[in-house]
């Protein structure tokens, strides 16, 4: 069964904006004009975009140090973004938080995180509000594979079942945690079996099949949202570049890269997909793509040019008074 | 008025802020007690120490949440309710377990304001018993204040009575920023005059607990009792003291401090941490930075070694500075000052 024409196009244009992000930043990072370091995106867009696209601006999301495609997909400005990125004084956090600390409260985004493990506890919390609230919305807490092994997620997991908390936990397996593969680190190699343990229904699913994403999230989303409780989702993915930006990625074969651009490009699939089916012509998409290269195009130009924060900036937003 | 404990003070608190606002949430381990017990019986802890008895029968399971022993989640669950707009109240137990959760602490609920360019704010209290003097040992009695005063972004409480803690406890969950609590286990039976209704006092203003004319004490915590209990003796011989009691370690008056120093030209500071960048040194600090013309002797740092708590009474008595050792340091300081002038 199809999904609204609406709904399709708006994926794909959410999957291309953070695919010709990430690709573009990785370009311009080398000119040396944005500061401290980057972890992309690339390769793993249905994740973000098929996760979201169950979500409303009242359901909450908390994001990772990989987080500008959670952002994109949460609804956060790609201009104010990109000028974040490049520490500007119109950034969307004002050049204060940078790429691993991007957030919008307005769009339900809690916010990037540096520290691997340390959203999914605040993602039960906002889960928390939501149950008390007793409206039907959720949390999302997205983690990689790495964040699987982390202490602090398990104490999330379980804290979620004891209180029957309204939270997702979205586990995005891309095989590596920074430069260890999953399949060293994390010892049962079955994270959706982890928080089975822990009392929740959990599914996995292709990580590079946006309709994969979207309907197992629309079906563990059923219960979430009418008091059942917690569920999870791994999600088997690839990163198309290192962990972080200048990462020579010694621990990949040579051609894996290459090779999961070929087979594991979830925009390619979903074309393949769409027009297959009938459901989009290709024209429409080629002009999706025109739309976001423009944007893109325009957001790095208008970052360059911006003008980065005063040193009085400093001082402020550490307390709301003192 | 009448007298009540510190204990039953923070919960009458607590009792009337979650009257007046919804938003307030309690949660920690305990908090309520006795979830999945074979009596049946809820609300049998009311907290580990009391505090927060008599919530769970009022305000539901909603809003007093019952927690698994998980520190990490109970600080970071309260930062994520906080994001979403409630204002979470969480009991750390000891404070000495911010040693489990202190990335909550210090890389999250700290510093979210600042990252996200001020544009949310993160209005959480942790509250956190603390102090030596129970024979707990070296994991369950240290005063860890200097550790969450040393960073940007985190208010720290440290209350000296009952009457103080009730009015700090409302301004602390009212007050926007992430506020550590210290409650000294000492203290929690102590009574003092309470008022039955609603107060709340300032952050970041000393509270003048005597005046004096020969020497500036400043005091943290219980430290604020003993330090009274010295100028007891010590008044018998004519010999008095401004007795300053900051009440909050961040934000901290020092003007209040600068200006007694104005007068006396002599400061002790008594403090139960350890001494190495502690907040008896960041006080000596600030004083030798700003007032250092004010002083008429070296500043005097009162603390416990650079040690653990130890578990033995003997020990732990050497341990903490007591009245006795105010005393002989206020004497040993005047008579010093004395001798060289």
């Amino acid at each position: 069964m199809s999904l609204p024409k609406d709904l399709l196009l708006r994926a794909y244009r959410q999957m291309k904006t953070i695919r010709e992000f990430e690709e573009r930043l990785h370009v311009e990072i080398q000119t040396g004009e944005i500061p401290g370091f980057t972890h992309l995106y690339s390769g793993q867009e249905a994740v973000a975009v098929g996760v979201c696209e169950n979500l409303s601006d009242q359901d909450w999301i908390a994001s990772t140090h990989r987080g500008h495609g959670h952002c994109i997909a949460k609804g956060c400005d790609v201009q104010g973004m990109m000028l974040e990125i490049y520490g500007r004084r119109d950034g969307l956090c004002k050049g204060k938080g940078g790429s691993m600390h991007i957030a919008d409260m307005t769009k339900g985004m809690l916010g990037a995180n540096a520290i691997v493990g340390g959203g999914p506890p605040i993602a039960v919390g906002a889960g928390i509000a939501c149950k008390i609230a007793k409206r039907g919305n959720v949390a999302v807490a997205f983690g990689g594979d790495g964040s699987a092994n982390q202490g602090t997620v398990f104490e999330a997991m379980n804290l979620a079942v004891v209180l029957r908390a309204p939270v997702i936990f979205v586990f995005e397996n891309n095989g590596y945690s920074e430069h260890t593969g999953a399949s060293y680190a994390v010892g049962s190699g079955d994270i959706a079996g982890r928080a089975r343990g822990f009392g929740m229904a959990a599914e996995t699913c292709d990580g590079s099949d946006f309709f994969a994403v979207y309907d197992t999230m629309a079906k563990l989303l059923k219960s979430v949202r009418t008091g059942g409780g917690p569920a999870a989702l791994e999600a088997k993915t690839t990163r198309f570049f290192g962990h972080f930006e200048g990462d020579p990625m010694l621990y990949r074969a040579k051609d894996e890269v290459a090779r999961h651009r070929e087979q594991m490009d979830c925009l390619r699939i979903f074309r393949d997909r769409v027009s297959k089916e009938g459901w989009l012509q290709l024209a429409e998409l080629d002009a999706i793509d025109d739309q976001v290269m423009a944007l893109i195009d325009k957001s790095v130009t208008t970052s360059r040019a911006a003008t980065p924060p005063s040193a009085s900036d400093l001082l402020t937003d550490v307390y709301v008074s003192y | 008025m009448r007298q009540i404990s510190m204990r039953d003070a923070i919960n009458e608190a607590l009792h009337l802020e979650m009257a007046r606002d919804p938003r307030v949430i309690v949660l920690g381990e305990d908090v309520s007690g006795g979830a999945g017990g074979t009596s049946g019986q809820r609300d049998a802890a009311g907290g580990v120490f009391g505090v927060t008895k008599g919530l769970l029968p009022k305000f539901g399971e909603d809003r007093v949440i019952d927690t698994p022993i998980s520190e990490s989640a109970i600080i970071g669950a309260a930062n994520g309710a906080a994001l979403a707009g409630l204002r979470p109240v969480a009991e750390l137990m000891f404070a000495d377990f911010l040693g489990v959760c202190f990335d909550q602490v210090f890389n999250q609920a700290a510093k979210f304001r600042y990252m996200f360019g001020g544009k949310t704010s993160c209005p959480i209290v942790i509250r956190a018993a603390t102090g030596a003097g129970m024979n707990m040992g070296a994991q369950h009695s240290q005063s860890m204040y200097a550790m969450v005063t040393g960073v940007p972004g985190l208010k720290v409480v440290v209350p000296s009575n009952a009457y103080d803690a009730k009015g700090l406890m409302l301004t602390a969950i009212r007050d926007d920023d992430p506020v550590i609590f210290f409650e000294h286990k000492a203290l929690y039976p102590r009574k003092s005059a309470v008022p039955e209704g609603d107060y709340t006092l300032p952050f970041g203003e000393a509270n003048l607990v005597r005046e004096g004319e020969h020497v500036t004490v400043v005091a943290i915590g219980r430290m604020v009792s003993f330090a009274e209990k010295a100028l007891d003796a010590l008044a018998a011989d004519g010999i008095t003291a401004d007795l300053l009691d900051p009440r909050t370690l961040s934000p901290l008056d020092d003007e209040t401090i600068y200006e007694s120093l104005d007068n006396t030209g002599h400061l002790v500071i008594i403090d139960e941490s350890p001494p190495r960048c502690s907040v008896a040194a960041d006080i000596a600090g600030l004083v030798a930075s700003n007032a250092f013309h004010s002083l008429k002797a070296p500043i005097v740092q009162l603390t416990p070694p650079h040690t653990p708590v130890p578990f033995a009474r003997e020990l732990e008595r050497a341990y903490v500075p007591g009245p006795q050792a105010i005393e002989a340091a206020i004497r040993k300081m005047l008579k010093e000052s004395r001798a060289a002038s």
